[in-house]
């Protein structure tokens, strides 16, 4: 029963192959046998996955199963999970219980789903390997001397490595759709304001955004069901209907209008990858689709102008930390400057501490117009390219990444290379559109992802225009070797 | 040469909400310590801020009441800086964007004159929590009910050239904000507060350094406080020296103002847009809306009170300054018949009472039903003046309308013409040797004389005799001995 | 774009982050070639373009003024390093 979708999983439950419990059960001890390879979860939470899968298996002999019941998922150790530790993979968050759910959380608990635990992450989301977690790096089933991206690494790698069938991850640069590619998973990242960021923990308030990680588009728009839609408690979230994202996934591609962006095939692109990318899209020619070429100028300059913005609002978002009220305080403070500054010198990592000097600098007097205006005017000439692109075509197709994963410890020293990791993933978070990564290739038994990105609140025509794909092709359907 | 004085304030008044400007935590005064904390008050991680619609409606109701500019899009932005009671390490704020722009307000001098005072701008921020840092040792206490209670920063320009402005100044936005019912405008509460930028220059020279004395919570040490730091500027500019463009705190009890152990470091608040929040957009039709509603502002009542009333100017100052001062006054009025009366007792007996036990109008133990019933009594002769004192004490005390503490006390005044002949009959044949006196005296003397008797009958009367027709009747009777 | 020692000292100290001693010139060195990175920015001019705050041209949502949140004060206090008597405690504070 492992190794299924999330959809296989419905229709075994369904009819009555296995209960709630069982699978739960098959996954908690998969997770004990294998995770220590992966090392995908920072919390499992077996108490809790087994009352839920209980009361799901007597929710559906009671007839009121719907779609998600006694669906096991993982969560992203970045949504407050009530009576669950909730570390933002930090050591700031070490000893934090959270005393409430993030409404991801409680969406997916009202639907019946059971949480399976807590996947590792990059330490509040910074980093693009999952090797700024305080638990340690998460690694690439595909090949464990390789990261599983990040920031959503432990969600990707638990999929990858059938730990799990579907996980939540959020994307701020990247951070489920580049886990997504390295991991042979379909992720999406919804538009900005479609999923509640009601107790997910903020890493940069405008761009960050929570969305689905599966093996397969079906389960993507599964889960969106169950996520999407407005929240009271979340000013930013979008006020408009949320469609049924599973009703539209079968409709014919034939007229699709695709644009290739020439920026996002430039030399910092692989080749055998660009390759890749160009078979995936001729398998859209051959489904119906016409393809031309665009241009989106200003990606380049997206990587600059999220770093600015980024580490702006990162640097007030983490201010909260300070040993207050939660969370880890310093030994024996000598004063209240020693508790703030030891506190935090300790509580958090290189990386959070270097994006939040980068933004306490970009945001301090005097720099202001320079660092963080003009990165907000960078941010509305970026918006526009899209703009312009989407009311001619209806996606836009690129590599989610330059590279497939690299090795572990390959760009740690040198922040910027990192940073370069996200150029093809930050300028939609920057818009604030939706994107997909899905699988279409192997790149020396690495997993190559296809990114599709598609216009405001079109995240149903993204889903479609996946699902053809994947009834076209098996890319998604490959495993590690060994599972 | 001549020193002028120049005065900028900043107020901050807390906005009468029942709920934190970003959570559904009550905002009530005096709730055990974090009882009115929420996870969002708490700054938890994840938690975001949802805008309360009360604390734009009366950030708006202020703008439309001083004339001012209403921002029709407006932002709040983060203040960063940190400190204990500050949950999340910054204060939401606005200050590019603010709700309320250019408005002013006109203050009377003392000379009987009216100045313009602008106001630079309102905007909309979140309280912080207390520190309590007696309570422990070593340690100080951090109580967050506080924290997210919406304030509005009144910021004034540097208009003021006076204490004496400043203070009419700070009444006349105190008087307003309680008026429109927006703040509660208690300041030992610390629900309206008060920062006084000042500075000194030789008179038509450019502006010198200024100081900023913090959080001043009544009117007398606002007065107090600018006095004395004008005289502590003026004697460092006349001894060579230079003013430290600084914070200081007034000490009350030293009257005095001090340096807040200055921070050797610049404050660097990095304030940008705040990204959780989005851009307040408002229309004409809500603003009209609002305009239209407003209840009646004080000058406007100030005035209806001298022409409707016939106040003095003074007394219609006073009781329009503070809304429930000027209902308590209209109510006694209508049931009194007899707005002199009332005016009289809601600013004599009345107030000297609230004084005296240190309460506000709002809480008197006599409500205005109960002094007008008093009044009214006075009106139709049933007690005189000085029975109606004693039946107000009463009523203070132990409560109760006017007619049932006339009745069971046995205060009503005597009336019956045969009782009252009577004691006057007696005062005479028991007084002859003052009879003999008023009589041997020149007629425009006895008019003066009859006072005595007067007093000789009240006395024997117990207060009760109708003063009028005793005076009536003694007079007669006097006279008729001539 | 150099920081050196000074800088990065002033914005850890505007940051509250204590940083090891001998870190500083490795945070220098990074700081700085993040700061080169985003530098790249001024070459384009924008002196005409709106800043984009938010991705999407939405407007803020009113909350009704009424009470939804009880006292959870023992509940959320459990995750607190230092409370006593109700309140959070900090080493002294110094006015």
């Amino acid at each position: 029963m492992l190794n299924k979708t999330l959809a296989e999983l419905a229709k075994g439950l369904d009819q009555g192959e296995f209960s709630s419990v069982e699978l739960t059960q098959a996954y908690l001890e998969r997770i004990k046998r294998e995770d220590s390879k992966y090392n995908s979860f920072i919390t499992v939470t077996e108490e809790l996955a087994l009352i839920q899968a209980t009361a799901a298996d007597e929710t559906r002999s009671a007839g009121k199963a719907t779609f998600m019941t006694g669906l096991p998922i993982a969560h992203k150790d970045i949504f407050c999970t009530q009576g669950v530790r909730t570390s933002a993979g930090s050591k700031m968050l070490d000893n934090f219980v959270s005393p409430y759910d993030a409404t991801v959380i409680r969406q997916f608990n009202a639907a019946g789903a059971v949480t399976l635990g807590k996947t590792n992450m990059d330490e509040f989301a910074m980093g693009s390997s999952n090797e700024s977690s305080f638990y340690g790096p998460s690694r690439n089933p595909w090949n464990t001397d390789h990261v599983p991206g990040g920031s959503s690494g432990g969600s990707a790698a638990a999929i990858a490595a059938g730990l799990a069938p579907a996980a939540t991850g959020t994307d701020t640069g990247g951070s489920i759709r580049q886990p997504a590619a390295f991991c042979n998973l379909t992720g999406l990242k919804p538009t900005y304001g479609r999923v509640s960021r009601y107790g997910m923990i903020a890493y940069a308030s405008s761009l960050d955004q929570g969305g689905p990680m599966a093996q397969t588009a079906e389960d993507t728009a599964m889960m969106m069901n169950v996520m999407a839609g407005l929240d009271p408690l979340d000013s930013t979230s979008a006020d408009r209907q949320v469609p049924d994202y599973t009703a539209n996934l079968d409709k014919p591609l034939a007229g699709l209008k695709i644009g290739l962006p020439k920026e996002f095939f430039a030399a910092s692109l692989n080749p055998e990858m660009a390759t890749l990318i160009h078979a995936a899209v001729k398998e859209y020619e051959a489904l119906g689709a016409a393809v031309k070429e665009v241009s989106l100028p200003n990606t380049a300059l997206s990587v600059p102008a999220y770093y600015i913005i980024a580490p702006a609002e990162a640097s007030s978002n983490l201010s909260r930390f300070d040993g207050v009220r939660y969370g880890y305080r310093c030994e024996d403070p000598k004063d209240l400057e020693d508790m703030y500054k030891r506190t935090r010198g300790e509580g958090f990592g290189t990386e959070v501490k270097r994006r939040i000097m980068v933004g306490t600098y970009a945001l301090s007097e005097g720099f202001y117009d320079a660092y963080y205006k003009k990165a907000q005017q960078i941010r509305r000439l970026i918006q526009e390219d899209f703009v312009r692109v989407l009311s001619e075509v209806d996606v836009i197709m690129g590599p989610t990444t330059p590279t497939p994963a690299f090795k572990l410890g390959e760009k740690t020293s040198d922040p910027v290379e990192m940073y370069m990791e996200d150029i093809f993933t930050l300028s939609l978070n920057l818009a604030g559109l939706p994107g997909m990564s899905i699988p279409c290739g192997m790149n020396n038994g690495l997993p190559v992802g296809l990114q599709i990105i598609g216009n405001y609140f079109a995240e149903e025509k993204l889903l479609n225009v996946a699902h053809k794909f994947q009834q076209a092709t098996d890319w998604h359907t490959q495993k590690p070797a060994g599972l | 040469m001549e020193w002028e004085t120049v005065i900028g304030l900043e107020i901050h008044a807390q906005l009468a909400t029942n709920t934190k400007i970003f959570s559904g935590a009550s905002t009530a005064f005096g709730a055990e310590a974090n009882t009115q904390a929420c996870a969002v008050d708490l700054a938890l991680p994840g938690t975001l801020p949802v805008f309360n619609e009360s604390a734009l409606r009366m950030a708006v109701m202020f703008g439309t009441a001083i004339d001012a500019e209403i921002g029709k899009v407006s932002v709040f932005d983060r203040k960063n800086y940190f400190y204990p009671d500050l949950p999340k390490g910054y204060q939401t704020s606005q200050l590019f964007y603010p709700i309320v722009g250019e408005g002013h307000i006109d203050i009377e001098l003392e000379d009987g004159s009216t100045k313009r005072v602008g106001v630079t701008r309102a905007h909309l921020e979140e309280d912080a929590g207390k520190s309590l840092h007696e309570e422990f040792a070593s340690q100080t206490g951090i109580d967050l009910n506080r924290a997210g209670t919406p304030l509005l920063e009144i910021v004034s320009e540097p208009d003021m050239r006076s204490a004496e402005e400043a203070v009419a100044y700070v009444k006349k936005i105190h008087a307003l904000v309680t008026n429109l019912g927006i703040c509660d405008g208690n300041m030992a509460e610390g629900s309206f507060r008060c920062d006084c930028n000042v500075s000194v220059r030789y008179k038509g020279e450019e502006l010198g350094n200024r100081t900023e004395t913090k959080n001043i919570n009544s009117f007398r040490f606002i007065e107090k406080a600018i006095k004395g730091e004008v005289e502590r500027q003026i004697d460092i500019l006349e001894d060579g020296g230079r003013i430290t463009q600084e914070t200081r705190l007034y000490d009350a009890d030293k009257d005095e103002t001090r340096s807040m152990r200055s921070k050797e470091e610049a404050n660097d608040y990095r304030y940008f847009p705040c990204p959780d929040l989005l851009p307040i957009v408002i229309d004409d039709e809500y603003i009209d809306a609002i305009r239209k509603a407003l209840p009646e502002l004080p000058d406007v009542r100030r005035t209806r009170f001298v022409d409707t009333y016939q106040l003095s100017a003074y007394d219609a100052g006073v009781l329009s300054a503070y809304k429930p001062l000027s209902d308590f006054f209209e109510t006694v009025a209508t049931i009194s018949t007899d707005a002199k009366l009332s005016v009289n007792w809601v600013m004599g007996e009345l107030s000297k009472h609230l004084n005296q036990h240190d309460t506000d109008i709002k809480n008197s133990p006599v409500s205005a039903q109960q002094l007008g019933g008093l009044l009214q009594r006075i009106k139709d002769n049933t007690i005189s003046g000085n029975i109606a004192k004693k039946v107000f004490e009463a009523m203070w005390n132990e409560g109760g309308s006017a007619d049932e503490i006339i009745e069971a006390k046995g205060l009503k005044q005597v009336t019956d013409t045969g009782a009252i002949e009577k004691i006057v009959d007696e005062v005479i044949a028991n007084n002859q040797k003052q009879v003999d006196q008023y009589t041997a005296a020149e007629p425009d003397k006895r008019g003066k004389m009859i006072g005595f008797f007067m007093g000789q009958v009240m006395k024997a009367s117990g207060g009760k005799a109708n003063p009028g027709q005793v005076q009536g009747m003694m007079k007669q009777k006097l006279d008729a001995l001539c | 774009m150099a920081l050196n020692r000074t800088d990065v000292e002033k914005i850890a100290h505007l940051a509250r982050l204590q940083i090891d001693e001998n870190d500083v010139p490795e945070y220098a060195t990074n700081l700085s070639n993040i700061l080169d990175l985003i530098s790249q920015m001024q070459s384009i001019d924008t002196s005409d373009v709106e800043p984009l705050a938010h991705p999407l041209d939405a407007v803020q949502r009113l909350r009704a003024d009424s009470i939804t949140e009880e006292n959870q004060r023992e509940h959320l206090q459990t995750v607190a390093p230092s409370v006593e008597s109700g309140l959070f405690l900090v080493p002294k504070v110094i006015e």
